[in-house]
C-alpha cells in the first residue's frame, strides 16, 4: 500500500508518523514537526550519556541481527586517538523487506537526525550513509535533505553551533545484497569488492579505513531521536511480550496478502493478527500456508506456527525462527514451496561473494538439485543430500549468507516435505523453471 | 623474540609453546600436525576464505579456521575430530563439483594439494549429479603463466601475491558466486619480474608455467637444493631434474634471503646447465692441436708447469665459481706475484619484490662476487688481461674469455684453462681441463649480504669433467702442497682454516640456509 | 560488442571537479571508485575496458583491480545495453505475485529475444534482478533510474511505449 494512507488502529505510529507527508521531507517541515530537538539535546550532553540512554532503552539492531544498539556503540574507544566513523546501512536488500526505503523517502531528516546523534555519541566525525544503488528515489531525497541540513547549519564543522564537526555523506552502492553485511559494507565504502571480512578484528577496533567504526541500520537510527525526546523508559515500556524486546518495529508485509505494505507495531505483536487483521488476510478464496516473518534468511513457519508467533526477538526464536529484518512474506495455498525454495536458493547463489567454498559452490549446487527436482528428475536421496549440504553450509563461513540459504532449505523441507516428495514421486507436474543460475 | 610472551596449548594431544599472536595453523606445525589448507600461505596476508583449515577448539561451539585464529593459553585443539573431518571433507566435495578430472593431463599431478587432501580426507566419490562442469578456455596471462579457469579453486593466493607482495594488483577476482574466476584487464599482463611465483603458489594446476608445460611428471623429478647464479641475491632454489637433465627451477624457502620466492629471470636460468657442447676430456696442446688425454697425465702436466714457472701469474675466474675453487686457485699461485681478477655483468637498475625487504633481482648478474672479493679477487679484468703479457702462468677458471684474443692469451708462457665449454681463445691454451658446472657439483657461494650458502650436486657432469676444487686439489697434491680432497666439504674446511672471513664455518653448520661471514657486508 | 566510436574521456571538466569533490569525503582515493564508476556509466552507458583504464589512472589504481570491482557489482554494465534498461524483480515475494509473467510481457513487448539481449531497435534490454526492496509494491520494475511500482502484465505495453 502506498502512502499516504491512514494507519491501522492497531499500529503504534512512531517512525511512520509522517509517511506520506511530503512536507516532512524538507528541513523546515521537519523542524515544524519537532525535528532536530533531539539532536540539539544530545549535543548538550556528553557522548557517554547519549550511549547510556540508548542502552537503557533496549533498542536493538533492526537490520536483522538484533544486537543491542547502545552496547554496540559502547564498543567504540572512549579515548579517541584516531578518526571514528559511523556507517548507516541503507543497503536494504533482504527479500521481503522494504521499510528503510520508506523511512528515507518520507522522513529523510529523521534518518539524518538519528545518524547525527549516533555519530556524536560514538565521537565520529563522519557518517557514510550506504544506500543501495537501486534506491534512486531515496538517493535523490536523502541528498536533497542532506544539502538542506548542511544549509541550515545542522551538519558541518559546527553542527548546530555546538563546535562539533558532524559530516555526513551518501555512498551509493551498485547492486550487491552482500554489501548489507557490516564488514562487506565497509569494504564497499573503501572502493573494494563487497567481501565480508574475517573477524577479529571487529569494526569497533578496526573498521572502515582501519578506523573504529559502528554500523547501524536505517530503522535503528531513525528510532534514536524518539528515544532522546521521550526518554528510554518510554521506549522500554513499548513491549508486549518480552522485556528484552522493546520499542516498535516496521514490518514489511508482502506476498499473498490483501494489503501489502509497512505496518508499525509494538514489539511482541502477534504475527497472526498482523496478517489477518491489519493486512486484511488472504486473497479471495485462499488459505494461509506459510510465512517467513523476518526476511528470507530466517526459517519459514507453517500455518499453525504463523498464527501463534509473537513478533519480537524472543517470540520468533521460540517458534524456531528469527525476527530478522521483519520482512514478512506470506504464502497462501497457491504457492509452490519447492519452486520458491529454488528461487530463494537462486537468490543466494546470485549474491554469494565467492569467498567461502561452502557458499560459493553450495548455493549453486542447491539450486541445481532443486531445479532437477522441479523438472521431475528428483530422487528421495536428493532431499538427504540437500539437508546434508545445508548442514555443511551452516556455521562454517565468514558470513551468514551461506547459513541463510541453508535455513531456507532446512526449514522448507522440514515443514513442506510433502510438496518435495510430490515432485519426486511424479504426482505433481514438473514445473517450468525460468532461467538458470548466473 | 626473547621477551615475547609464550602461550602453551595442546594440539592433537601434543603440548606446544608459541609466541602470543601465533595462529593455530602455524603452532600446529610445531606439534607435527599439518592442518589442511589452501588459501593460507606464510608469505601472504591471511584471507580465511577456503575454509579448508576448519578445526575444533574445546569449549568453542563452532568450528574455527586455524589460519586466522590466535592461540590462547590452555587451548585444546582437535584437528582430526569427527566434526572437523566432516567439514573438511565437505569443503573438498564442494571444490570438486566443478573441478575437472584433469589429473591425467594436468602438470600439477603428483604435487597437487587438492589431490593430496582429497586422498587424505576427501570422499571417494562425488554426489554431484547435475549438469556438466565449466568449460572456460585456457587463458594466457602473459610471460610464463597460463591460467586454466576450470581448475581454479579461488583460493586467491595469486591475487594476494600480486597485490600485497609484488605491489602490482594485476590479477583480480572477477564476477561473483560460482561464476567467479581470476581475471586480468585486457591491457594488463603478468610481466612483473616476480610474477612467476603465482605458479608455485597455486595449490592446483590452475596457474601453470608455459616453460614447464607437459615437460615432466612431478613424480619423475629429483629435487636438489641449490642456489641461483643469476645475480648476487643468492636466492635459494631447488633444481628439479629428470634423467640427469635440469627441467625446472623452483624457489626453496629461506627466511633470511628470498623467503618463498624467486624472480622470473632466475626461474628460467637453467638451460645453460644442460648444454651439450661441453669439454668432455682433459686436453693438452701438442703442436697446434689440442688432444685428449687422461686426468693423471693432465694433472701431472699442470703440476709440472706450475713448479717450473716463477714470476708473475694471472688468475681469471668466473664470479659464479665456488668459494672452494676460488680459494684453491689462489693457493695454487701462492708463490707467484699474482693478479687475481674476475669480471661481472652489471645491468641498469634492480627489480625488487616490494613485499620482501632486501630482496631484488640485483644489478650484478653473478652469484659469488662477494666470495671472490673476500678471497682477494678484484673486479678489474682489463688490468688482469694486460698483465697476461709477460706472465709465466695464466689460469682461467670458467671465464669464457669473450673479448680476449688468442694472441693476447698466448703472450703468457703457459695457460691452463679450466672450463665447461671451449671458447675459441682457449684453443691456444697449454692445457684445457673440463669442469663441472654449478648443477654438477657441491660448493658454496657468498651472496651480496655476505651469506655463505651451500649448493648440492643435482646432476652428473658429462664425460670426464670434474669439479674445479677437485682438479686444483689434485694439482696441489702433485706439487706436494696438500692432500687429495675427497669432498667439497674438505675443500671448504681448508679454506675456513686459512681465510679469516670463513673461520668457524663448516658445511655442517651452514646447513641449507647458510650463515653470514664474520663481516656483515663485503 | 565493439566500441566503434573513439573513447571520450570522462574525468575532465565538470566531471573531474565532481570527482575531486567526492574524493574529499574519504581519506583514501580508492574509496571514490564506486562513485567514479557511476559517473562513467552516466556518460557512456556502460563501463568499457578503456573506461576502466582511465578511471585507474585518475585514482591511482590498476585497470585489473577496477575490473574486479566492476564485475562484482551487477549494476555496472560490462557491455552496451539498450536505451532503456529494464530490470524486473523476480525474487520470491514478487515471484509469488506474478513477477515472471511481467518478465514475459516485457520480453514480448520490447521485442527482445532473450533476457540480457538488446532489442533489434536498440531501445530495450530486459533482465531479471534480485530483490529491489519494494516487495510490498509487486512487481517493481526499474526502467533506467526510475522505479515503477505495482507493474502487472497488463501495464507493460503502455510502459514500453512510454519509454520507447
Amino acid at each position: 500500500m502506498g502512502y499516504p494512507h491512514k494507519p491501522h488502529d492497531k499500529e503504534t505510529v512512531i517512525l511512520s508518523e509522517y509517511f506520506g507527508d511530503a512536507e516532512a521531507r524538507s528541513y523546515a517541515g521537519w523542524v515544524k514537526r519537532g525535528g532536530y530537538k533531539a539532536l540539539k539535546a544530545s549535543l548538550e550532553m556528553q557522548p557517554a550519556e547519549v550511549i547510556e540512554i540508548v542502552k537503557s532503552s533496549g533498542l536493538r539492531g533492526r537490520g536483522g541481527a538484533g544486537f543491542p544498539t547502545g552496547v554496540k556503540w559502547s564498543f567504540m574507544p572512549k579515548e579517541k586517538s584516531k578518526p571514528h566513523y559511523l556507517c548507516c546501512n541503507a543497503d536494504e536488500a533482504e527479500p521481503g523487506t522494504f521499510k528503510d526505503r520508506e523511512i528515507m523517502r518520507w522522513t529523510p531528516h529523521a534518518l539524518i537526525e538519528g545518524c547525527a546523534i549516533a555519530q556524536y555519541a560514538i565521537q565520529a566525525e563522519i557518517t557514510y550513509i550506504y544506500i543501495r544503488g537501486e534506491f534512486t528515489e531515496p538517493l535523490r531525497i536523502m541528498q536533497a535533505a542532506l544539502d538542506d541540513a548542511y544549509g541550515n547549519g545542522v551538519l558541518g564543522d559546527d553542527a548546530m553551533g555546538s563546535g562539533r564537526r558532524l559530516d555526513m555523506y551518501i555512498h551509493r552502492g551498485a547492486g550487491a545484497y552482500i554489501c548489507g553485511e557490516e564488514t562487506a559494507l565497509m569494504n564497499s565504502i573503501e572502493g573494494q569488492r563487497g567481501n565480508p571480512r574475517i573477524r577479529p578484528p571487529f569494526p569497533a577496533a578496526s573498521g572502515v579505513f582501519g578506523m573504529p567504526t559502528t554500523i547501524n541500520n536505517v530503522e535503528t537510527l531513525a528510532a534514536v531521536p524518539h528515544i532522546i525526546n521521550r526518554g528510554p523508559e518510554w521506549y522500554k515500556g513499548l513491549s508486549l511480550n518480552n522485556e528484552k524486546s522493546s520499542g516498535t518495529k516496521l514490518f514489511s508485509v508482502a506476498g499473498h496478502i490483501q494489503r501489502p505494505g509497512n505496518y508499525e507495531v509494538t514489539m511482541g505483536f502477534p504475527l497472526g493478527e498482523l496478517i489477518n487483521d491489519l493486512c486484511g488476510g488472504m486473497r479471495q478464496g485462499r488459505t494461509l500456508k506459510a510465512c517467513i516473518p523476518g526476511g528470507s534468511s530466517v526459517p519459514i513457519l507453517n500455518r499453525e506456527e504463523t498464527e501463534s508467533c509473537l513478533l519480537d526477538y524472543e517470540g520468533c526464536v521460540e517458534m524456531g525462527t528469527m525476527l530478522g529484518s521483519g520482512g514478512v512474506i506470506v504464502f497462501d495455498d497457491s504457492a509452490d514451496m519447492v519452486y520458491q525454495t529454488m528461487r530463494l536458493a537462486r537468490f543466494y547463489a546470485h549474491e554469494s561473494c565467492a569467498q567461502c567454498t561452502q557458499c560459493r559452490e553450495g548455493t549453486g549446487w542447491t539450486v541445481r538439485i532443486l531445479e532437477r527436482i522441479l523438472a521431475g528428475q528428483g530422487e528421495q536421496k536428493d532431499l538427504d543430500l540437500l539437508l546434508d549440504l545445508a548442514d555443511q553450509m551452516t556455521g562454517k563461513t565468514i558470513c551468514v549468507l551461506s547459513d541463510s540459504c541453508a535455513a531456507v532449505v532446512i526449514s522448507t523441507i522440514k515443514r513442506f516435505r510433502n510438496e518435495f516428495e510430490a515432485y519426486i514421486a511424479g504426482t505433481r507436474e514438473p514445473a517450468v523453471v525460468a532461467v538458470g543460475v548466473g | 623474540m626473547a621477551d615475547q610472551k609464550l602461550v602453551t596449548l595442546s594440539i592433537e594431544g601434543v603440548e606446544v609453546s608459541v609466541p602470543k599472536g601465533t595462529m593455530i595453523l602455524e603452532a600446529a606445525k610445531q606439534a607435527g600436525v599439518l592442518i589442511p589448507h589452501y588459501c593460507y600461505h606464510p608469505g601472504l596476508p591471511i584471507a580465511g576464505v577456503c575454509r579448508m583449515c576448519l578445526i575444533e577448539i574445546e569449549g568453542t561451539p563452532k568450528l574455527q579456521i586455524g589460519c586466522a585464529t590466535e592461540v590462547a593459553q590452555g587451548q585444546v585443539v582437535k584437528v582430526f575430530g569427527d566434526e572437523a573431518l566432516k567439514a573438511r571433507e565437505s569443503v573438498l566435495e564442494f571444490l570438486l563439483i566443478h573441478h575437472p578430472l584433469d589429473c591425467p593431463i594436468c602438470d600439477q599431478a603428483g604435487e597437487c594439494e587438492l589431490q593430496n587432501y582429497v586422498f587424505q580426507e576427501g570422499r571417494s566419490n562425488t554426489r554431484y549429479a547435475e549438469y556438466a562442469k565449466r568449460f572456460s578456455p585456457v587463458e594466457d596471462f602473459g610471460a610464463d603463466v597460463l591460467y586454466v579457469p576450470n581448475r581454479c579453486i579461488l583460493c586467491t593466493r595469486c591475487v594476494r601475491f600480486m597485490e600485497h607482495v609484488a605491489d602490482e594488483p594485476v590479477l583480480n577476482v572477477s564476477e561473483r558466486g560460482d561464476r567467479a574466476f581470476i581475471g586480468i584487464h585486457p591491457d594488463a599482463t603478468l610481466d612483473h619480474e616476480w610474477a612467476g611465483n603465482v605458479v608455485d603458489l597455486c595449490p592446483v594446476g590452475s596457474l601453470i608455467s608455459k616453460d614447464f608445460l607437459h615437460k615432466a611428471r612431478a613424480w619423475e623429478l629429483d629435487r636438489t637444493p641449490s642456489v641461483c647464479t643469476g645475480c648476487s641475491q643468492g636466492c635459494n632454489i631447488n633444481l628439479d631434474t629428470r634423467s640427469d637433465i635440469v627441467v625446472r627451477i623452483r624457489p626453496r624457502p629461506n627466511p633470511e634471503v628470498n623467503r618463498h620466492f624467486i624472480c622470473d629471470t632466475g626461474r628460467m636460468h637453467y638451460r645453460w646447465m644442460n648444454r651439450g657442447d661441453r669439454i668432455e676430456a682433459p686436453l693438452i696442446l701438442r703442436g697446434e692441436e689440442l688432444q685428449a688425454t687422461d686426468w693423471d697425465h693432465a694433472l701431472s702436466e699442470v703440476a709440472r708447469l706450475v713448479s717450473g714457472s716463477s714470476g708473475r701469474a694471472v688468475v681469471l675466474i668466473s664470479p659464479n665459481a665456488s668459494n672452494e675453487a676460488m680459494f684453491l686457485a689462489k693457493r695454487l699461485v701462492a708463490q707467484f706475484t699474482a693478479t687475481l681478477a674476475f669480471r661481472v655483468e652489471r645491468v641498469d637498475g634492480e627489480i625488487p619484490l616490494s613485499g620482501v625487504p632486501g630482496l631484488a633481482l640485483r644489478a650484478e648478474r653473478a652469484a659469488n662476487v662477494a666470495g671472490a672479493t673476500a678471497l682477494g679477487y678484484r673486479d678489474d679484468f682489463a688490468a688482469a688481461v694486460r698483465a697476461i703479457e709477460g706472465a709465466s702462468l695464466v689460469i682461467v677458471v670458467a671465464d669464457d674469455l669473450e673479448g680476449v684474443s688468442r694472441e693476447a692469451l698466448q703472450k703468457a708462457v703457459n695457460t691452463v684453462y679450466l672450463g665447461t665449454v671451449l671458447p675459441d681463445t682457449a684453443r691456444g691454451a697449454t692445457l684445457v681441463l673440463p669442469v663441472a658446472n654449478t648443477a654438477e657439483e657441491d660448493g658454496t657461494l657468498v651472496n651480496r649480504d655476505g651469506r655463505v650458502q651451500r649448493y648440492l650436486q643435482a646432476k652428473s657432469a658429462p664425460g670426464m669433467a670434474r669439479p674445479a676444487w677437485w682438479i686444483l686439489g689434485e694439482v696441489l697434491k702433485e706439487l706436494g702442497r696438500g692432500e687429495s680432497l675427497f669432498s667439497a666439504d674438505e675443500a671448504f674446511a681448508l679454506m675456513a682454516e686459512a681465510e679469516g672471513q670463513f673461520r668457524g664455518l663448516s658445511y655442517a653448520n651452514l646447513g641449507m640456509h647458510g650463515s653470514t661471514m664474520s663481516e656483515a657486508r663485503v | 560488442m565493439e566500441q566503434t566510436t573513439p573513447y571520450s574521456q570522462v574525468f575532465v571538466g565538470d566531471n573531474r571537479k565532481r570527482l575531486d569533490e567526492v574524493l574529499t569525503r574519504y581519506p583514501a582515493k580508492r574509496a571514490g571508485l564506486l562513485a567514479a564508476l557511476w559517473m562513467v556509466q552516466e556518460q557512456h552507458g556502460w563501463v568499457s575496458d578503456e573506461a576502466m583504464a582511465e578511471t585507474a589512472s585518475v585514482l591511482g589504481l590498476t585497470p585489473s583491480y577496477i575490473k574486479g570491482v566492476v564485475t562484482f557489482y551487477t549494476m555496472y554494465h560490462q557491455h552496451p545495453v539498450g536505451k532503456t534498461f529494464v530490470q524486473v524483480c523476480t525474487t520470491t515475494p514478487c515471484n509469488i505475485c506474478g513477477a515472471e509473467e511481467v518478465v514475459e510481457a516485457f520480453l514480448e513487448h520490447t521485442g527482445c529475444d532473450d533476457l540480457g539481449a538488446t532489442s533489434p531497435d536498440g531501445k530495450f534490454t530486459v533482465i531479471e534482478v534480485e530483490c529491489l526492496g519494494a516487495c510490498g509494491f509487486a512487481t517493481p520494475v526499474m526502467m533506467n533510474e526510475d522505479v515503477i511500482e505495482n507493474v502487472t502484465p497488463e501495464k507493460v505495453p503502455d510502459l514500453v511505449k512510454q519509454y520507447s
